[in-house]
């Protein structure tokens, strides 16, 4: 029962970066059953992140299209969410989207006055990239650029 | 002991959800593309830390509370943030100047509060810190760049500074609210703060040539409701529209 939500939440996509499902993404964190309601648990990604009302509503119609009738979104904050819940096939869809997948863990802060972080480019695979800006088009991406084919990228920062 | 921490979980929300709506003032004004997206981004992380706490304090207050009811219907008195958010961006130097002084406290006040024996707060704590580390890391970039940047830079950074400073002292009094929250390890100890605020002002400060401005006289009363006459005008812009039609929604 919970593994075919499961499978239905692996179709709902993040309206930020379509690419990415919500499963994706890890902010899914729990579907429980509790008697007549299914209970699914998202966390946000940013405090401030401005998708997840439009996630919270894509996840209820994606199961009420599929039969579930009384569903309930709950918002939880802990854990916090961190990039290291990405999946390793959402990392790869990134990576062909155009936007870097997060590097290590919540490695990004240690560059404060000291060398950025080499990211890789995620068109021509260099690492001879540079930081451009710690905040980017959404609160989850940070500005690179790439001194190899001089195209800027998004780098999906570390949290 | 209830109101205490309504009124702690207050200053709290309205410090994040003064200084997001200072900073909102800015989106499409910054002096380059990258630098407005940058402020934009920090505006969204405080306005999201602002609606953790306006929630948490709708709570408490129970009956028909909301976070929007919190946010858009109390009036200045009511209001408990620090007067230094509240204050005007002036030139991008003050924004910096003012962005760097609070970013380095609210981290450290963060850092402490992942500690606290209020399970809601502490939750908060852990999602705002990773934010906050990235805001204070790129403000203090900013203080050293225009403190170590032109002559000009370095004149108009130093006065910011110089004028801002006053406003800081308020940050690091405890009142009877604090007492209280430390004394049930909710709260945070703001010596504490203040010692690690200090070492880290000064190294940024001798970072970027700036002289440290003397501790002479301090301005305080926002975490107690009395405030400078610049929140009367930042609320009139936030709150008039959900004031005018109350019950609207799009």
């Amino acid at each position: 029962m919970s593994d075919a939500v499961w499978e239905i939440l692996k179709k709902v996509s993040d309206p930020e970066i379509p690419v990415l499902t919500v499963v994706d993404m890890g902010v899914v964190r729990k579907i429980e059953q509790e008697a007549e309601t299914l209970v699914v648990s998202i966390t946000p990604t940013y405090s401030g992140c401005p998708a997840m009302d439009e996630i919270e509503s894509n996840i209820r119609w994606a199961l009420e299209e599929n039969g579930y009738t009384s569903v309930e979104v709950k918002l939880i904050l802990s854990p916090p969410w961190t990039t290291d819940w990405m999946t390793d096939e959402g990392k790869a869809k990134l990576q062909e989207y155009g936007i870097a997948p997060p590097e290590g863990s919540s490695a990004d802060k240690s560059v404060l006055f000291g060398e950025a972080k080499k990211v890789m480019c995620p068109r021509c695979k260099s690492r001879n990239t540079k930081l451009v800006s710690q905040f980017g088009s959404t609160a989850c991406k940070a500005l690179y650029k790439c001194d190899e084919c001089q195209e800027p990228f998004d780098y999906f920062k570390c949290l | 002991m209830k109101e205490q921490l309504l009124e702690y979980t207050l200053r709290l929300g309205d410090n994040a959800l003064i200084l997001g709506q200072r900073l909102g003032e800015w989106c499409g004004h910054g002096p380059i593309l990258e630098q407005d997206i940058a402020l934009s981004n920090m505006a969204l992380d405080q306005l999201g830390q602002a609606r953790m706490l306006m929630q948490y304090a709708a709570e408490q207050k129970g009956g028909d509370y909301t976070e929007d009811k919190m946010a858009f219907f109390r009036d200045v008195t009511e209001y408990h943030n620090c007067l230094l958010v509240e204050l005007e961006n002036g030139d991008w130097g003050r924004t910096m100047a003012r962005q760097f002084l609070f970013d380095t406290y609210n981290y450290y006040f963060y850092t402490a509060l992942l500690s606290s024996a209020d399970e809601r707060l502490k939750e908060v704590a852990h999602k705002a810190i990773k934010e906050v580390a990235y805001h204070a890391q790129w403000s203090a970039e900013w203080i050293i760049r225009l403190g170590d940047g032109t002559e000009e830079s370095h004149r108009r950074i130093q006065e910011s500074m110089d004028d801002l400073w006053e406003w800081t002292g308020e940050l690091f009094t405890m009142d009877d609210v604090d007492k209280l929250m430390i004394e049930a390890g909710i709260g945070v100890d703001l010596s504490r703060v203040k010692e690690q605020w200090d070492q880290k002002v000064d190294q940024i400060l001798e970072l970027a040539t700036l002289k440290r401005p003397s501790d002479d006289w301090f301005q305080s009363g926002g975490k107690q409701g009395e405030h400078s006459e610049y929140l009367g005008f930042v609320l009139a812009e936030m709150q008039h529209l959900p004031r005018m039609h109350p019950e609207a929604e799009w």
